[in-house]
This record gives structure tokens, C-alpha cells and sequence, in this order.
């Protein structure tokens, strides 16, 4: 079974954002980018997929700038066998990254597709379920758990009130929730393998999809800032405050 | 003048709390267009949940899919539902709750129609311009659609709850479309609690990574019953094991907005407090001085919560 994985290019997680003075967006010049940390899990789950026999050759997949190789490259050094960079500038919606997906998946023909749960930058949790959406397919988002058998995929699902596993017929779509796996590091050797592993490059025109967004942003701003309080010396000084002052308790 | 249609979030016999948000972000964008709000209850022997629906202030109609393929609100069945229930009547605008059952479900639907979908909206400007928070609510992004269909999900915390007594709507059934045979349901394991729902209570008590163990949640559970509280945690919490999935409070978990959040042995990484800050007071319990946690806290206690924590309990 081949496995698609689409991986994306953000801001890292820890570094701290700047929104743009003229509200255009956040700024990402000069700024650490990484692999979505969601993307690394699935990159993970695929890669030991393979190493339980159960998947015979991961292609990795990124929509986006050219810097995108540098992903894409990660997940190589991480196991991945070959990747896809769909070259696009700006902002790339789900919708249209599920589109572009959906083209390289009837072309690749994997049986499963893994992708991290929500991207850190637009925070949009879509892509895994429009992709499921537009091949009709199932969807097993959020996933804690992937047990993958013969034409069939048991996805543990962590939701609001618990975990919950539903079975879902291959080919399917699963989106990676944070504990599905501890993704590993590149070991040096990796790295420098994953240099000479085949990296293609297309563009969203010769898969036939179109990727103008279809949402304005019309600004960017900054949250309402909230200021540190203040420290108190005890217990019963804090018990006070939240009576009196506070009126919470 | 299109209306409005909300997927509601239910357990069968009663509605989600998610869904009276939903219905308050639908008011407001009726109230502007002119168009009315309907429920859409899709389920298994679910007539008691359309009737709490029904009673909803705000909603004109409500229309029950009873099919067994609904019973767990598998998007592979549900989403050909909702399409179909937009097309037929016309709807101009899709509404859940950023549940885990709205955000399976609803970017399944935006994509059948076609449509972008916004996740998470924290405010409604107007019927087709909405702020949504991004990079963890370190930004908020205004954004506008020009989609015949916009398909939106709620931010729990940024809207009122719709009073849930006070409406007459009609209860309307509408035939199911079965199951797609894409998926299906094993088992559920919910996690059991007499305390009140972590996105619903007015007092929230979390722990991190510095309660060390599972074992010592329960210096935290006496806290919080003794305030009627729920009990969080935080990622490392989770991640550690000591609690389960569905108690961490942050940019991926829970958004919760209480009266009173109390944060034990908790650091406070950006992706944290993306979840809390907009709680109207923090606490923030910490031997660590330096924590970032009391960056945001209205009242910071630096000291060991080995004895904090019980000597608050004892206070209260």
C-alpha cells in the first residue's frame, strides 16, 4: 500500500508572532519555519507504517512556496521515499490544497492518505476532511490511534467527551491528533541521504486546479492584550482577592 | 433573504450546549439579512432532542433526519444530509458549533458545496465578513466570503448561549439518506464525571505538568468540587499520561472561557494559553517565578502546590 502524506511549511511553533503594522497579516520574513508540527506526527505514522510492512512506499506532498523543498526534504531524512512540491505563492485556502491533493491522489493512487489534524498557522483544521470530502472517501480525523488491515482501518478518534473508533473501508483519509505518535528526529546519515531522494516539482496549473482563494482578508490585528495581574504573598491573601476583589468566589 | 441553517450538536435526547452558541452567531446574522434560523437534528430516535430544539428562542424551524445511519453523526453520512438540506432550501449560511462532531463535519460539507469554510469564528460583522483568531489567537483575522454558501463554525466561548426556553418551532421531518458504507462505529470511551462539562462550568481547574503525576489529580478534584468546578489540564499533562485527552484546555484541545480559571503547576506555553486566556480571572499557582503563566494571571502564587493546593481547599 503506497501512503500520501501532505505536509506544510509554518511559522515554527515556537517562535513568537508579530502581527504586520498595516494589518495585512503576520509577519513571516526573517522568521524560523518548520515542518507542522501535526505533519511531522503524520510523517511518523506513515514511516512506521513501513517499517511494520504495512506500507510499501510514502510520498510526501507540499503546496506552497519553493522554500517548501526544505519540508518536504525533512520528511525524506525522516523516511519518506520521494516528494511532490506543488509550487504555489500565497495563501493557499484548504479547499483549494484538498483540490490539488485530490488530483495528485488520483494520479499516485495511495490507499491511505495521513495529514496532520490542523495546520499552527491558520489554525483552519480542513484540508484532511475536504480531501476526504472530494475523492468520497472515509475520514478518520483526529486520531489518537491507526490499526491498518486488510482493506479496512481502525482510527481511534479523540473527541470532546473521550475516544471514540470507528472503521473506516481503504482507501481513506486520516488526520493526525498530537498523541498518535512521538515523531522521530533525522539522524545526520538520514539527512544527508534524503538530499539524493527524488523531489519533483509541478505547479497547481498542470494538475488542472485552480487555487485562488476564495476568502478575503480583509485585516489582520492584534488580539486584546491582557495585562499580568498581580502576585500575591499567601494562600489567604489570594482567597481575599478573589471574594472581594474579584467577586468570583 | 436565504435563512439560516444550524447543524445541532446532540446526544439524542438533548442539545449540546454548542448548539445555543451556534444559534446566537446565526441570530446576529439573520438580524442583518432578514432571513430565518433553522435546526437541523440528525440522528437515531432523536424526536427528543428536535423537541428541545424546538423550544429554542430565535429558531423558526427545525427539520429531524431519524436514520439509523445517524446515530453516531459519521460525516461520511451526515455531510450528503446537509448538502442536500442546503440545496433543497436554499440556505445561504451553514452553522455548527467548533465541536469535535461541527469540525468533522462541517469542512466535509463546504467541500461538497464547493465553498470555503470558516472555522472558528469569534465574532459576526456581518452576513458575510467574520473574525477568527489564527497562530494560536496570537492574531485575529477578519475575513470575508464571497461564496454563495458560507459554511462556519462557532467559537463556543465568543457567543452567549441561546436561551433554551421561549420558542414554538415547528418540527419538520425530513427523509435520511442512509449510510455511504465509508465507515462505520466501533466503540466509544467516555470519560465519566459528576463534575460539570470543562467548556460549560463556571470555574475551571487545571493542572500541568508540575502535579508530577496522575495520582496527584486528585488534590485538584477536591479543589474543584469544593468550587463546583471542572477539572483541565494542560498538553504536557495529557501528553505525560496523568489525565485523559478530553481534559486539555489549549490551541488543539478545549477553548474554555469560565468566571475563574485556576492554573496549577501549569507554565504557560502560547498553545495553553490559547485556550484560556480570555477566562475573565486567571489564577495562577506556580513555585516558578518566572513562569509565563503569570504573564496573564490577574493573581500569581508563587509557592509549592503540594500546599497551596490544599490549603486553598481548606480556605474556601
Amino acid at each position: 500500500m503506497k501512503v500520501l502524506v501532505p505536509v506544510k511549511r509554518v511559522v515554527d511553533y515556537n517562535v513568537k508572532i508579530r502581527v504586520k503594522a498595516d494589518g495585512s497579516g503576520v509577519e513571516t520574513a526573517n522568521v524560523k519555519m518548520s515542518m507542522n508540527p501535526f505533519d511531522e506526527i503524520a510523517v511518523e505514522e506513515a514511516v512506521r507504517l513501513k517499517e511494520a510492512g504495512k506500507a510499501t512506499e510514502i510520498v510526501v506532498v507540499s503546496v506552497g512556496p519553493a522554500q517548501a523543498q526544505e519540508t518536504l526534504r525533512t520528511a525524506l531524512a525522516m523516511g519518506a521515499d520521494r516528494a511532490i512540491l506543488v509550487q504555489a505563492e500565497g495563501t493557499t485556502e484548504p479547499l483549494a490544497v484538498a483540490k490539488v491533493l485530490k488530483a495528485l491522489v488520483e494520479k499516485e493512487a495511495p490507499g491511505l492518505v495521513i495529514l496532520g489534524k490542523q495546520a499552527i498557522d491558520d489554525d483552519c483544521n480542513q484540508t484532511g476532511q475536504m480531501l476526504a470530502a472530494l475523492l468520497g472517501w472515509g475520514q478518520g480525523t483526529f486520531a489518537s490511534k491507526l490499526v491498518a488491515g486488510d482493506g479496512k482501518a481502525a482510527v481511534t478518534r479523540e473527541i470532546d467527551g473521550g475516544l471514540e473508533t470507528v472503521e473506516l473501508t481503504l482507501p481513506a483519509v486520516v488526520t493526525a491528533d498530537l498523541r498518535l505518535n512521538e515523531p522521530r528526529y533525522a539522524s545526520l546519515p538520514n539527512i544527508m541521504k534524503a538530499k539524493k531522494k527524488p523531489l519533483e516539482t509541478v505547479t497547481p496549473d498542470a494538475l488542472g486546479v485552480d487555487v485562488t482563494p476564495r476568502l478575503k482578508t480583509l485585516k489582520v490585528t492584534e488580539p486584546p492584550q491582557r495585562q499580568a495581574g498581580i502576585k500575591v504573598p499567601d494562600v489567604a491573601t489570594l482567597v481575599d482577592k478573589l471574594k472581594t476583589e474579584a467577586r468570583v468566589i | 433573504m436565504a435563512n439560516i441553517l444550524v447543524i445541532a450538536d446532540h446526544d439524542g435526547t438533548s442539545l449540546k450546549p454548542a448548539t445555543l452558541n451556534a444559534v446566537t452567531a446565526a441570530s446576529k446574522i439573520a438580524s442583518g439579512i432578514g432571513g430565518d434560523v433553522h435546526i437541523l437534528v440528525a440522528g437515531k430516535g432523536a424526536q427528543a432532542a428536535a423537541e428541545a430544539a424546538s423550544k429554542v428562542a430565535g429558531v423558526a424551524k427545525v427539520l429531524l433526519a431519524d436514520d439509523a445511519a445517524y446515530e453516531h453523526q459519521l460525516p461520511e453520512d451526515v455531510a450528503p444530509l446537509v448538502v442536500s438540506t442546503v440545496k433543497g432550501g436554499g440556505y445561504g449560511h451553514v452553522l455548527a458549533g467548533a465541536t469535535s462532531v461541527g469540525k468533522n463535519l462541517l469542512p466535509r460539507v463546504a467541500a461538497l458545496l464547493d465553498v470555503a469554510a470558516i472555522s472558528d469564528i469569534t465574532a459576526v460583522q456581518s452576513a458575510d465578513t467574520f473574525e477568527r483568531p489564527i497562530y494560536a489567537g496570537n492574531a485575529i483575522a477578519t475575513v470575508q466570503s464571497s461564496d454563495a454558501v458560507k459554511v462556519v463554525t462557532v467559537r463556543t466561548t465568543a457567543f452567549e448561549t441561546a436561551a433554551a426556553e421561549g420558542g414554538s418551532a415547528s418540527v419538520e421531518q425530513v427523509a435520511g439518506a442512509g449510510a455511504a458504507g465509508l465507515s462505520s462505529f466501533v466503540s466509544a470511551e467516555l470519560t465519566k464525571s459528576e463534575r460539570p462539562e470543562l467548556t460549560a462550568a463556571r470555574v475551571v481547574v487545571s493542572g500541568g505538568r508540575g502535579m508530577q503525576s496522575g495520582e496527584n489529580f486528585p488534590l485538584l478534584e477536591a479543589l474543584a468540587d469544593k468550587l463546583g468546578a471542572a477539572v483541565g489540564a494542560s498538553r504536557a499533562a495529557v501528553d505525560a499520561g496523568f489525565v485523559p485527552n478530553d481534559y486539555q484546555v489549549g490551541q488543539t484541545g478545549k477553548i474554555v472561557a469560565p468566571e475563574l480559571y485556576i492554573a496549577v503547576g501549569i507554565s504557560g506555553a502560547i498553545q495553553h494559553l490559547a485556550g484560556m486566556k480570555d477566562s475573565k480571572v486567571i489564577v495562577a499557582i506556580n513555585k516558578d517565578e518566572e513562569a509565563p503563566i503569570f504573564q496573564v494571571a490577574d493573581y500569581g502564587l508563587v509557592a509549592d502546590l503540594f500546599k497551596a493546593v490544599p490549603e486553598l481547599q481548606q480556605a474556601l
